[in-house]
């Protein structure tokens, strides 16, 4: 096959994809851009936008930030030290282990979601197993810890696998050379380890803080409702059919999810990753 | 971001099958799918029926569907929705075609209003007459000339509590915001329910646009929300979590409580005094209804006693159907409280109506203030 040919047949593989992405990502797009800014007249207005300024829809915002952020945070914790125990092990045991972190995935995130409903309920397994050691029960479900929780348990392994990715990719020679100029482990770490393995991190951090500031589910399940996340709201202005505001509050968030993409992209050095500025 | 995402998914699971290839296969499977899927979609699209029902989700015997279609020969396509404010939009923007739709008391209201109902033609529905007169009565209220609907199902909305974990009977709404109950006390999650139970034991009628009144509603609500006895705001989950005793007081709607009692015997159902909400939910064939005769078919096959009766065993909610009541079996069920209760506890009740788009506003707002406070 000729490189014409090659090319060509490239294009044509690409069509149905780039079709795909036209019909379902950009159209959308450009529909709640739509929304956001007009009212149920067609006129253009702002006032979808304003409804961020709703002492209720703010509250909800900060208290969404906060939630996603403690998540992210506690998703880096668990995952940078997984990472790098899977990287230090035999090829054959790693696989099996990222195999088993990705199973869950493969189940319905509401069954999981629901799952955990089950196990932290007033009377559900982890609370019948504390009465039945003879200790008081805890008060589990319908908290904010109860939201930070499943948005952890839902969302880790977006941050294990880029570290994992990007750790695998890293030479051990270049691990060696820094053992032979004298460093210790510790400064290899520091010094070699953790700068190249940025990129996998700070995608981990965008895959994780973007999903857990836009849930709407996590809290309803696991917070029963009683604790308002801006996704929640949005959800609901959909519900009662005003697409208006719900769009308008959807840009406002997008906005933050692009300052914070717009954040990470400056230490994300190498063109991988989250590369959309 | 999405091939980054992609490749980590992928290069992990490639190594596990020690194949390179994997990956490419793996595509081409997907997309082999998709094309599928697109193409079944679109065959899907050719297929005729004579018969289109719209019904809330688990409220019909399916059997009944099928012996619908044995006896009269026609296809029946059967969709469900979850609320009356999901269904409104694809029947009112045109965007699927029924010819018989159930929704409840405000929403016929609505549409009556928007013009998007068919009158029904009563000659092809004789059953009606097994249709309880009290109930054509109620309906008069949305349907002020019995025109349009055709009673399907009623209820009321009530307290369902644990006899186990409350201290006496309950009759009032005022259990509600009992703050003995600590933590223990499920609320509907859902505008008009729960405004309307702080209207109703505040005095007012729970169908107000006097913002006074619906403020002071809030503040009850979040007055409640505050003191720390509401679990959750659930909707169908009160029913499972009240079988599971994992609370001792939730707000359901008559039609669950029965089925709860059959699985906890420890659950008692009361209208509280103050009153409450009465619906009904009602079959109505839309203007642009295709197969109007087959509708009216429909309805009048689910007015026949017997089928009223297997619908009601299944799905339990109160029929309106009173040959079907008298041919109930278990005599408690037959002269039960919860599903038949007699006029003095409906004396309070209201059924909604539907209150202009500026009203419906502010009741979400308020709503929104009592959920995110």
């Amino acid at each position: 096959m000729n490189n014409k040919r090659q090319t060509l047949w490239n294009h044509l593989l690409a069509t149905p994809y780039v079709l795909w992405m036209a019909a379902f990502i950009v159209i959308p797009l450009f529909f709640i851009l739509y929304y956001g800014l007009t009212d149920a007249d067609g006129r253009l207005t702002l006032s979808g936008l304003a409804q961020i300024t709703n002492p209720v829809n703010q509250k909800a915002l900060w208290l969404s930030l906060e939630l996603s952020l403690v998540s992210t945070v506690i998703c880096l914790l668990l995952a940078y030290p997984l990472a790098m125990i899977l990287r230090s092990l035999q090829m054959n045991s790693t696989s099996f282990i990222v195999l088993i972190f990705i199973l869950p995935m493969w189940m319905n995130f509401l069954l999981r979601t629901l799952a955990w409903q089950t196990l932290l309920d007033k009377t559900g397994v982890l609370n019948t197993f504390l009465t039945g050691v003879g200790l008081p029960p805890q008060n589990l479900i319908n908290t904010p810890a109860a939201i930070i929780l499943g948005m952890v348990y839902n969302f880790l392994p977006f941050m294990v696998l880029p570290i994992y990715n990007v750790l695998i990719k890293i030479d051990r020679n270049v691990e060696n050379a820094a053992r032979d100029l004298g460093a210790n482990g510790f400064q290899t770490f520091l010094k070699i380890i953790l700068p190249l393995s940025l990129p996998g991190v700070i995608s981990g951090i965008t895959m994780v803080f973007v999903p857990a500031l836009t849930t709407f589910v996590i809290s309803d399940i696991l917070g029963g409702a009683k604790i308002l996340l801006i996704g929640n709201v949005i959800e609901q202005e959909f519900q009662i059919l005003n697409w208006h505001s719900g769009s308008g509050l959807s840009l406002v968030l997008m906005v933050f999810i692009l300052i914070s993409m717009f954040v990470m992209s400056k230490y994300d050095k190498e063109a991988e990753g989250t590369a959309i500025w | 971001m999405k091939t980054y995402f992609i490749k980590t998914l992928f290069v992990p699971l490639s190594g596990l099958f020690s194949k390179k290839r994997l990956t490419s296969v793996l595509t081409a499977a997907a997309l082999l799918t998709v094309f599928g899927l697109g193409l079944s979609l679109l065959s899907g699209c050719g297929k005729e029926y004579d018969l289109y029902v719209y019904n809330w989700g688990e409220y019909m015997d399916e059997d009944v569907i099928s012996i619908f279609e044995e006896e009269t020969g026609l296809k029946v396509s059967y969709d469900t929705f979850d609320t009356n404010e999901d269904m409104y939009p694809k029947v009112a923007k045109n965007a699927v075609r029924y010819d018989v739709i159930c929704p409840s008391d405000y929403m016929i209201q609505r549409m009556i209003q928007d013009d998007l109902l068919a009158e029904i033609n009563f000659d092809n529905i004789p059953n009606i007459s097994n249709i309880g007169a009290q109930y054509l009565e109620s309906s008069r209220e949305f349907d002020p000339e019995n025109k349009y609907s055709v009673p399907y199902c009623w209820g009321t909305v009530g307290i369902l509590y644990n006899k186990t974990m409350v201290n006496g009977p309950i009759d009032s709404w005022s259990v509600l915001f009992d703050e003995q109950y600590q933590d223990n006390i499920l609320m509907q999650k859902s505008v008009r329910d729960a405004m309307g139970i702080a209207l109703k034991y505040l005095g007012y009628s729970l169908n107000t646009t006097n913002e006074a009144e619906l403020q002071e509603a809030r503040d009850l609500l979040v007055a409640q929300k505050q003191s720390g006895v509401v679990q959750a705001y659930v909707i169908d989950q009160v029913r499972d979590k009240m079988i599971g005793n994992m609370a001792a007081i939730g707000v359901i709607y008559s039609g669950e409580a029965i089925y709860t009692q059959r699985e906890n015997s420890d659950l008692e159902y009361v209208v509280p005094k103050e009153g409450s909400n009465v619906w009904i939910d009602s079959w109505v064939i839309p203007k642009n209804a295709k197969h109007k005769e087959n509708a009216e078919k429909f309805i009048n096959f689910l007015c026949r006693p017997d089928i009223a009766l297997k619908n009601f065993e299944y799905i339990t909610y109160s029929t309106p159907n009173v040959a079907a009541q008298e041919l109930i079996e278990d005599e408690d069920i037959r002269n039960s409280s919860v599903a038949f209760p007699d006029s003095s506890v409906l004396e309070n009740c209201e059924t909604f109506q539907y209150l202009g788009e500026e009203a419906d506003n502010l009741y979400n707002q308020l709503w929104r203030e009592v959920l995110g406070e």
